[in-house]
């Protein structure tokens, strides 16, 4: 499948296998897909758990081909991407990634994604939601291309401690000099293959991106690698569990993705995810500055917190109350029990000005024995940190795991 | 000596079964007359081929159903099922085709295959109108305010309107006044640039309206028909199993469980004034039948200017329910087929046959057949909302034969201003066949039967006065307050005991019962009965 002109077949078929269909199916003991966008995706592939654990401990592999790709080129494209993006783009140089996210005029976001700077002024977008249009109403006045590459394109998570090493194995000359957030190509059975220092799991990690025709044989070298060093292809699941402990929030999780709201009052400020890091008002227009200028007067409507709360219940869907629990605070967004922190954990939002680090709260947490349902009452408290973050992410060269 | 009512409704269509079931509910003694034999209005499902063989004859498709009504009313207990059907399809000239799929990323690809742009312009189109749907819907079971009143009541609901309004941001204010304003055409500008794309949600605007894809006004109209639902999924429509006659069967079963009564096949001649009040009805063969509360169920002109004498009423008011917009501009076609026709375009057994298909390839193009109306003729290329019921309602035609539905846009009221030949509706209906033909070779060749009705036959069978599907045109002037004319919203006549409950009412048409049930709630304040009517149920 690719990018323009699906072929009027495309109806006959709801979902697609992702270039690496071949090789996840080797793997999927458990038989299940669910679907991400245009792609079959697997939640699991024998154990979320344990997928979690090759994350963490050794390596795990997640295809993330269905991640909505754009490519922005044109003399242009840096005034350009500064006027879409909150940040400042020009602080991402050629050879880095950076995270952003873009906002509508009322300083609401639309997604979140990474920035990847290719090359010299040539830019891949990387979302969970479609763009284009967004994207293009935003040209007038500059002197750029913008390209949907989604299916020309294919991607793989490999993410862990061993993940590092085992690229060296599968040949990658020199991929331990590549600091966080850096990029780099390498030639790969012919064709190219770009790799960033990136992941959503808040540990060592890299993504690779190679033509779709090279998927498999990417896939075949990588596992051969990583064999002795504990790799394993990793679900939906896990990787979920491995971001909500990294603190990473997800669209339509964690927040609602303006160009969707119907309700425009349940969309979020970047402010209110925690993400002003990410606002550069110093940088000139961008969409939404006004907005946000206002708001950092005035001050935000909500807080994204993480939460450590207390007992061994995760909190999901969990209501967060006031001490007393009288008043609602707000309302957990993603929960876990942290087998890393050893600590049940939450990003919750809540209604400023509450969610100061350090303030405590009640969380109402409704569980189940052998299908009694009980409910519990559990403090916690705003932590400032994210749960999980170990030197190891930043260490460049990577130790040897 | 007649029998005393405590309310006769004058019209079985859906929107007067709505209102005499909950008057009769309310414990009033209520009769119900119709000058046809059957009762249903613009919602029946009449055999007029074979007995095993039925049309829904006018609306075919239900999702503006009040869920309330249908609850409070136990319409499901009475038998009434409402199916939803997936999908449409717009088929181009060139064999080219736009589907529209109930799965979402099918119906992004293939909106993509067309315009890439257009498919995520999707989402912010369907957003929009969700937006404006979700702002409108809390108001179809309330009685609209009247803006120039200061009783209390009044004030407060054009509070509440405001409050809801500024609840949902300052661009929903503003984004409100354009769709009430724009044309369809302009509209769907604005999100996208590939004219099937475009052509693919134009027809929508101006279902059952008189005006074109570019007049002012027909951005409502698609409003208008997407606020419903099916089981809460907005926008999504369905089959009335059995057809749309399943609704109103349903409805009068409720009614006569009530203790209501329902005289057929004899029409109301005058409404009976006395010393300013309306105080009951004389019929066509002479009876006449007395009640406190007279609702009537047909539409405003006819109403007042048919079946009331005219020193009865204000000058002034009589003026404005002559210049109400009630031009008919639709026709309809029930057809019994042999088999099911294959488009060209379409791929064998394509899931787009079962939903809504057009033969259509551009706005202007469907502009076009406007201006065929405007010069008094039927569209030489009309736009048609072409449906095979049968491939889902397994109980309308017998194994393997089909019951198409044909709603055709433009049809006038009359032929460059002269009445409908019974030649002319012939010709009607072999300009509509003849385009299918066109997209479907062989397509002819499956006609069994065929029920040819122009706004002629609306008006004479249903009541619809020039064949005006809505009881009155759905444009801002004849919205809201206004509708069905400026200060009588409020489902109250110009003479005391008398009422109106038909579509000419706010909110206006569709098989909706919201009409039906406003009126229905106000009568019974004014008679210090308890209301039986539900409230909206509100979605946060
Ligand atoms: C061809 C066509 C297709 C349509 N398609 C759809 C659709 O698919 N979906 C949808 O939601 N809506 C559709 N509509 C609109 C919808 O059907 C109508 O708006 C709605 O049914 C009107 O209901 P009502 O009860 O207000 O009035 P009506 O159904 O018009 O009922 C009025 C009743 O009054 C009776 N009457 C008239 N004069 C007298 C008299 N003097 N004495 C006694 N009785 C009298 C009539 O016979 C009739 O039964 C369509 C309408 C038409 C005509």
């Amino acid at each position: 499948m690719r990018t323009v002109n699906f072929s009027s077949d495309h109806y006959k078929d709801a979902v697609f296998p992702s270039p690496f269909h071949s090789r996840q199916k080797q793997h999927n003991q458990l038989k299940e897909w669910t679907r991400w966008a245009d792609y079959l995706s697997v939640p699991a592939y024998w154990c979320a758990d344990m997928e979690y654990f090759s994350g963490r401990n050794a390596c795990g592999v997640f295809d993330i081909t269905p991640m909505v790709k754009h490519l922005v080129t044109g003399p242009d494209a840096l005034p350009y991407l500064n006027r879409l993006m909150t940040r400042d783009v020009s602080k991402i140089k050629p050879g880095r990634v950076g995270y952003s996210v873009w906002c509508n005029e009322a300083g609401r976001v639309i997604d979140d994604g990474t920035i990847f700077h290719l090359r010299e002024g040539v830019y891949r977008i990387c979302s969970q939601e479609h763009q284009i249009d967004w994207f293009m109403t935003n040209m007038l006045g500059f002197d750029v291309e913008i390209t949907e590459d989604t299916h020309d394109v294919a991607g793989l998570a490999v993410q862990g401690p061993t993940s590092c090493a085992i690229l060296k194995d599968m040949g990658l000359e020199g991929i331990e000099n590549l600091t966080p957030f850096g990029l780099t190509y390498f030639d790969f059975e012919g064709t190219e293959l770009m790799v960033s220092r990136t992941g959503f799991t808040g540990d060592l990690g890299y993504e690779l991106f190679i033509d779709p025709d090279y998927a498999e044989v990417l896939w075949d070298r990588l596992f051969a690698a990583g064999e002795l060093r504990g790799i394993k292809a990793m679900g939906s699941e896990a990787l979920d569990l491995l971001r909500i402990e990294a603190g990473f929030i997800l669209a339509g999780v964690d927040f609602l993705p303006a160009m969707e709201a119907v309700r425009p009052t349940h969309t979020r400020s970047p402010f209110e995810l925690g993400l002003g890091w990410l606002v550069s008002f110093d940088k000139g227009v961008f969409n939404g500055r006004q907005a946000l200028l206002e708001e950092k007067e005035k001050g935000s409507r909500y807080n994204l917190v993480k939460l450590d709360i207390d007992g061994n219940k995760p909190a999901k869907d969990s209501f967060v109350y006031v001490k007393g629990g009288k008043k609602i605070a707000g309302t957990v967004t993603s929960a876990m029990w942290s087998p890393s922190a050893k600590a049940s954990i939450a990003l919750a939002s809540l209604e400023a000005p509450l969610g100061q680090p350090g303030e405590e709260f009640e969380v109402e947490i409704y569980y189940q024995r052998e299908l009694k349902w009980s409910r519990v009452m559990a403090p916690a408290r705003v932590v400032k940190d994210v749960f999980w973050n170990p030197p190891r992410r930043r260490q460049t060269p990577p130790a040897d795991f | 000596m007649t029998k005393k009512y405590d309310a006769i409704v004058i019209g079985a269509g859906h929107n007067g079964l709505t209102n005499g079931a909950y008057l009769a509910k309310a414990g009033l003694n209520t009769l119900m007359v119709e000058k046809n034999e059957h009762i249903g209005g613009a919602t029946t499902s009449l055999p007029r081929y074979k007995d095993d063989w039925i049309y829904s004859n006018c609306s075919y498709v239900c999702s503006l159903l009040r869920p309330e009504v249908y609850r409070s009313l136990n319409l499901a207990k009475y038998g009434l099922q409402v199916v939803p059907y997936g999908g449409a399809v717009t088929i181009a000239e060139n064999g080219d085709y736009i589907g529209s799929y109930v799965d979402p990323d099918k119906a992004r690809r293939e909106v993509a295959r067309h315009s890439h742009r257009d498919a995520d312009a999707t989402a912010r189109f369907d957003r929009d109108i969700m937006r404006q749907c979700r702002f409108i819907r809390q108001f179809l079971l309330r009685t609209p305010p009247d803006p120039t009143s200061f009783k209390p009541r009044d004030l407060l609901e054009m509070m509440y309107m405001g409050k809801e309004a500024l609840k949902l941001g300052e661009d929903l204010i503003y984004d409100t006044m354009r769709f009430y304003t724009m044309s369809i055409s302009d509209f769907l500008d604005e999100y996208f640039e590939n004219p099937l794309v475009k052509a693919s949600h134009s027809g929508s605007g101006i279902i059952g309206s008189a005006l074109g894809v570019m007049s002012p006004g027909t951005a409502y109209i698609l409003l208008h028909h997407a606020m419903g639902d099916v089981d809460g999924s907005m926008g999504a429509w369905g089959f009335a199993r059995g057809g749309m006659g399943a609704i109103s069967k349903a409805m009068y079963d409720c009614f006569t469980d009530y203790g209501g009564e329902t005289l057929t096949g004899n029409g109301v001649d005058q409404i009976i004034v006395k010393n300013g009040r309306a105080v009951g009805v004389a019929l066509e063969n002479g009876d006449e039948h007395y009640a406190d509360v007279i609702v009537s169920n047909m539409t405003l002109p006819r109403t007042f200017l048919e079946c009331m004498d005219p020193k009865d009423l204000d000058p002034g008011f009589l003026k404005k329910v002559k210049n109400f917009k009630i031009r008919g501009s639709s026709g309809k076609i029930n057809i019994a087929l042999d088999g099911v026709p294959k488009f060209t375009a379409l791929p064998e057994n394509s899931e787009l046959a079962r939903g809504d298909m057009h033969l259509i390839d551009s706005t202007e193009r469907l502009e076009r057949a406007y201006d065929d109306w405007k010069d008094g003729i039927w569209s030489q290329d009309p736009y048609i909302d072409m449906l095979i019921p049968s491939l889902t309602d397994p109980t309308m035609t017998p194994p393997g034969k089909h019951f198409m539905s044909l709603f055709v846009q433009y049809v006038p009221p009359r032929i460059k201003g002269k009445d409908w030949t019974d030649q002319q509706v012939q010709q009607f209906a072999d300009t509509v066949i003849n385009q299918i033909e066109e997209y479907a070779p062989g397509f002819k060749d499956l006609i069994l039967h065929m029920e040819v009705r122009t706004p002629r036959e609306l008006e004479n069978e249903v009541g619809l006065t020039e064949g005006n599907i809505f009881q009155g045109e759905l444009t801002l002037d004849q919205l809201l307050f206004n509708r069905p004319i400026p200060g009588y919203a409020q489902y109250r006549g110009p003479v005391k005991g008398m009422y109106m409950c038909g579509s000419s009412t706010a909110p206006g048409g569709g098989v909706m019962s919201a009409p039906g049930a406003n009126a229905a709630r106000e009568i019974l304040g004014d008679l210090n009965k308890t209301n039986t009517v539900p409230e909206g149920w509100l979605d946060d």
